[in-house]
């Protein structure tokens, strides 16, 4: 099946990219004759350094996220807001999926795993939650970790920004998946 | 603005968490988190380690400054306030492909290198350049070309057809990315968001 063939490729194209990056650079700078061992060594060690830094933002980040979701505040907003969903399309079951996902990636892929096995993997409900996870970010851990490394605190548009773009990437799943798969 | 929206989670959290009978989750989660964060970021050195010594080669052997040339044209429009020829660009465009290519854990630390470049030109510290927040509005948008894990995850739930969902993602996250760069170039302009009104006193 061409589907199959397809899958098949990208498969090993994933697999080879990561190992030929890895070969890329070092060669192309040993063609350009620089000191590979020393100058890989005095780079690596700032990785150390900005491992630890990240800590404190994401404990931040991640604390506040994990205490919402527990507490079953999202299963509230689900309620409220169901009747101004419907006015956009979006069924109620998507609604846990477009809330989660600018906060955690792996468990948007879980709500989104749940959503597939539920309906199963060719329905209309399995696609829009992929097309929808498949769109955005985590945005919330992109802005903790990217700004926590250089010890940026004032954010100053970059939050808005980023949840606009988060929006705009759910309503936009919803039109597309509705020409798409409906 | 991040403070506030921290402080609406936790808030809300104690609040409806109370109402629900779920404050032991709530006070659980908590501490659960707080390792997970120390776990990730822990987990997350090796792979820093190894792309932060990569892009040293890469930027020593003129590679970095090479792609900042290349691409010159797209970012001069998109960060005016880089130097065209400054090593963040390569960097940025690095991070971008990387992620477009579904190669995640080198995105991540490549994008901490052009977020280190950028502070190197940054008068305030801590206080974000409009080159990084457009940098982040981009990365969040999550432009991916073929979204692998998603399909897998499909493939798990018995999809026939699963590559069905390439199409329509690229042009959501497509949506999205436009959305980004409009929106963050429209939100520098306005006035709650200049640098000045993040300044300490004294500074101004």
């Amino acid at each position: 099946m061409v589907t199959d063939r397809f899958v098949e490729v990208m498969a090993l194209i994933s697999a080879w990219i990561l190992p030929l990056l890895i070969m890329s650079i070092p060669v192309w700078a040993f063609y350009k004759k620089v000191p590979l061992y020393d100058t890989f060594i005095k780079g690596a060690r700032e990785g150390v350094g900005v491992g630890l830094r990240i800590i404190p933002y994401l404990v931040a980040i991640l604390v506040a996220i994990g205490m919402f979701r527990a507490s079953g505040a999202m299963e509230l907003l689900a309620e409220f807001a169901s009747p101004v969903l419907n006015l956009i399309g979006m069924p109620a079951d998507i609604l846990p999926l477009a809330i989660v996902r600018p906060m955690s990636g792996s468990g948007a892929l879980g709500i989104m795993s749940e959503i597939a096995n539920q309906y199963g993997g060719d329905s209309y409900m399995a696609r829009l939650a992929a097309v929808m996870t498949g769109s955005s970010e985590t945005t919330l851990y992109v802005i903790a970790v990217y700004f926590g490394s250089v010890g940026v605190t004032k954010v100053r548009h970059a939050l808005a920004a980023g949840l606009i773009a988060d929006l705009a990437a759910i309503l936009a799943s919803l039109f597309i998946s509705r020409i798409a798969f409906l | 603005m991040l403070g506030y929206i921290w402080l609406f989670f936790i808030v809300t959290a104690v609040i409806v968490g109370g109402l629900n009978g779920r404050i032991e989750e709530v006070g659980q989660a908590a501490i659960d988190y707080s390792r997970v964060a120390v776990e990730i970021s822990i987990s997350l050195i090796g792979i820093m380690c190894l792309w932060l010594g990569l892009m040293k080669l890469a930027e020593a052997s003129g590679l970095v400054v090479l792609i900042s040339k290349l691409i010159k044209p797209v970012t001069r429009k998109l960060f005016p306030g880089i130097p065209p020829e400054h090593p963040a660009i390569g960097n940025v465009a690095m991070n971008v492909s990387a992620n477009a290519l579904g190669v995640t854990n080198a995105a991540t630390p490549i994008g901490i290198k052009a977020m280190q470049e950028m502070q190197s030109l940054n008068p305030h510290k801590n206080i974000a350049t409009n080159a990084m927040c457009t940098f982040l509005a981009i990365n969040t948008a999550g432009v991916q070309l073929v979204p692998a894990s998603i399909i897998g995850v499909l493939i798990g739930a018995g999809a026939q057809n699963p590559t069905a969902i390439i199409g329509p993602t690229l042009f959501a996250t497509g949506t999205a990315l436009i959305t980004a760069i409009i929106v963050v170039k429209l939100l520098e302009k306005i006035p709650v968001f200049k640098t000045e009104n993040y300044l300490e006193e004294g500074e101004k």
